[in-house]
């Protein structure tokens, strides 16, 4: 019953914009939206939370910056300490100013690279996945809300249709 | 409209009428047309110099650095001054689509892609120098903290020049997957217009199955926000470090406290110039001339004039601490520089770098073309002359009169310089065939507010 999703196409991410309020203004579930482009302000029009990958940088950055002292302070200071340049080794605080910037490229590498593996793990990305665009016209100039149909389906398809929306088209959910 | 609001005085970044699905089809045509004679003339003179500079490596890695024109007081010549002179050009990328992404301009988004393709291939010609130079090529792994036979023998994290390996690496995967995070939304359009099934096959493949998703956008412009969040203090400290490895010796004309603001300033400026010299052959050889407009190239110009003058500043300041000092030598190896036998080099280096930027203040010659892509040469010659003076003068007269030298670059040399210029425009060439050369995607989302005729609409209805 409540397997079927109604897309309907739209040709102009404002038009996209005011339908999104109106749908959910008329309580209908939308399941899905897909854009050619960020449009701005549509995940909070959707109701989206906002995302915490930021967050998750930070702590990335954290480890990084960590695990560059742990390893420079087991390499030069406890394992094989040696005296080079004239750069003291005797604790790690003294030969500390010499292991700034690689502390600070491990923290950059370490929160970049997870960062992003974060992403692609949580948005499902990564070589051979298999595309799951509705139109090939996505990537285009097209955006499809897929709607899930609960009750009147003609209803609903009457009630998109003045939304603006240029194609509809009922199918099963994926 | 009204959400897609921008100031009148600001000229647009998309030129003409167009609509989204024109972008699409305007950055999808180069690579889904047939190559024309003159890309197949420059590739294979490309190539041809590629495999030249391939022989030259081969030969040196046979026979050993003696093959090149270094000698005991010149240890470092053409070498390092290239390496230096890629990592440079390697600076505009990222810093066109980090820096200016968080001053939020969105003129970086008709040139980012490509800024960034040049970054990544250029940092990976700068590679290859300090890789052949350690001469026994087969051991460049020992530049890795990795547990080794010697037992607890590790890299010592006091040398200027390991931290060079962590920055240059760091700052080239970090780019890499910056490129690559922005490409699939690009690569999913070329993807879902391929009619070929093998080139559906490629780019579903480079695509990760990018879907287009609003939480995956979401998630994408955070994700680009942050890492040009990460990328700024980044691309500002790779050749910050670079310039460690001259500061923090005890060579007078190397060991001064100005070279990271100086070196970095320089590397903006060449880089900006590389971006300039290929990007103007692009828009014309790929009809962009709609995305990456006169304005854009304006602005360029503006950057390099302005990083040309840092540049002329720190020259010039170099040149009075040096009298300042007091120091004898410090004074000698500048007073050497300006008039010794290498003065030619540093007439040429001024003239470039200092000089030439300075005709950018006329609004007339910034927006002619062809005088920007003059100019754009002129700087890529003197920046690679700034590398040169700086590492050779300051070498070949040294503290020991008796070992006073000269240098000259043998065919060797030459050729592995030659070969990495071919190398670069391989990989140069190869991408503008294949690879979404706009930032489609982030365009079509500047359009309403940039483009010329919404731009016109507005301003007709506020008068």
């Amino acid at each position: 019953m409540s397997n079927k999703v109604i897309q309907a196409m739209y040709n102009d991410d404002d038009i996209l914009l005011d339908a999104v309020k109106e749908v959910r203004a008329a309580n209908y579930h939308i399941e899905e939206i897909f854009t050619p482009f960020p449009v701005h302000g549509l995940d909070k029009a959707m109701g989206l939370k906002g995302t915490r990958i930021a967050i998750t940088a930070f702590m990335y950055g954290c480890v990084g910056f960590v695990f560059s002292i742990w390893m420079m302070n087991y390499m030069m200071i406890e394992q094989w300490p040696q005296d080079i340049g004239g750069k003291p080794s005797f604790t790690f605080i003294q030969n500390m100013p010499a292991f700034v910037p690689i502390m600070f490229e491990m923290t950059v590498f370490f929160a970049a690279h997870l960062m992003v593996i974060t992403f692609y793990m949580r948005s499902k990305l990564w070589p051979f996945k298999k595309a799951e665009n509705p139109d090939p016209r996505t990537t285009d100039d097209m955006f499809v809300m897929e709607v899930s149909v609960e009750g009147n389906e003609a209803e609903l398809v009457s009630f998109l249709e003045k939304t603006g929306t240029v194609e509809i088209k009922v199918t099963e959910k994926h | 409209m009204s959400s897609h609001y921008e100031a009148p005085i600001r000229r647009p970044l998309i030129d003409g009428n167009k609509s989204y699905h024109d972008i699409t089809v305007e950055v999808a045509a180069p690579v889904e047309g047939k190559a024309n004679k003159l890309w197949w003339t420059a590739f294979t003179i490309a190539l041809l110099a590629f495999l030249w500079g391939v022989g030259s490596i081969i030969y040196t890695i046979g026979t050993g650095i003696g093959v090149w024109g270094l000698n005991k007081t010149v240890g470092w010549a053409w070498d390092i001054t290239n390496f230096v002179w890629w990592v440079g050009i390697g600076h505009a990328g990222t810093l066109i689509s980090a820096v200016l992404l968080l001053f939020r301009q969105k003129w970086r988004m008709g040139i980012n892609r490509s800024a960034e393709a040049m970054t990544i291939f250029s940092v990976v010609q700068a590679g290859l120098f300090p890789v052949i130079h350690m001469g026994r090529v087969w051991n460049a792994h020992f530049v890795l903290p990795i547990p080794n036979q010697f037992g607890t023998l590790w890299t010592n994290f006091n040398s200027p020049l390991l931290w060079d390996v962590f920055a240059i690496s760091t700052y080239l995967s970090v780019s890499l997957v910056f490129w690559w995070t922005g490409l699939l939304p690009d690569f999913a359009m070329l993807r879902d217009r391929a009619v070929r099934p093998f080139q559906k096959k490629i780019y579903s493949l480079l695509s990760f199955g990018w879907s287009g998703r609003a939480k995956d956008w979401q998630r994408f412009e955070e994700v680009s926000l942050v890492l040009a969040g990460l990328a700024t203090p980044l691309v500002l400290s790779v050749h910050t470090i670079v310039s460690f490895d001259f500061a923090t010796s005890v060579i007078p004309g190397w060991h001064t406290t100005i070279f990271p603001p100086y070196f970095v300033a320089g590397a903006v400026f060449s880089g900006f110039a590389m971006v300039n010299t290929l990007l103007i052959i692009m828009r014309k050889v790929s009809n962009l001339e709609a995305y990456i407009t006169k304005q854009h190239i304006e602005l360029m110009n503006i950057v390099i004039m302005i990083t040309g003058s840092i540049v002329g500043c720190a020259y010039i300041t170099e040149l009075f601490i040096a009298w300042y000092s007091g120091v004898e030598y410090e004074q000698y190896a500048f007073l050497n520089r300006a008039t010794g036998p290498y003065w030619w080099a540093y007439l040429l280096m001024m003239s470039c770098n200092v000089l030439s930027p300075q005709f950018m203040w006329f609004k007339r010659l910034r927006s002619s073309i062809m005088f920007s892509f003059f100019i754009s040469i002129v700087v890529n010659i003197g920046m690679w002359f700034e590398r040169f003076v700086i590492i050779v003068t300051s070498l070949h007269r040294d503290y020991l009169p008796s070992s006073w030298t000269m240098f000259s670059p043998t065919f060797v040399d030459i050729g592995i310089y030659v070969g990495t210029i071919g190398f670069f425009f391989v990989l140069f060439l190869l991408y503008a065939r294949t690879f979404p050369v706009i930032a489609q995607a982030e365009v079509k989302s500047i359009l309403k507010s940039s483009g010329e005729q919404f731009k016109k609409l507005r301003d007709g209805n506020h008068e």
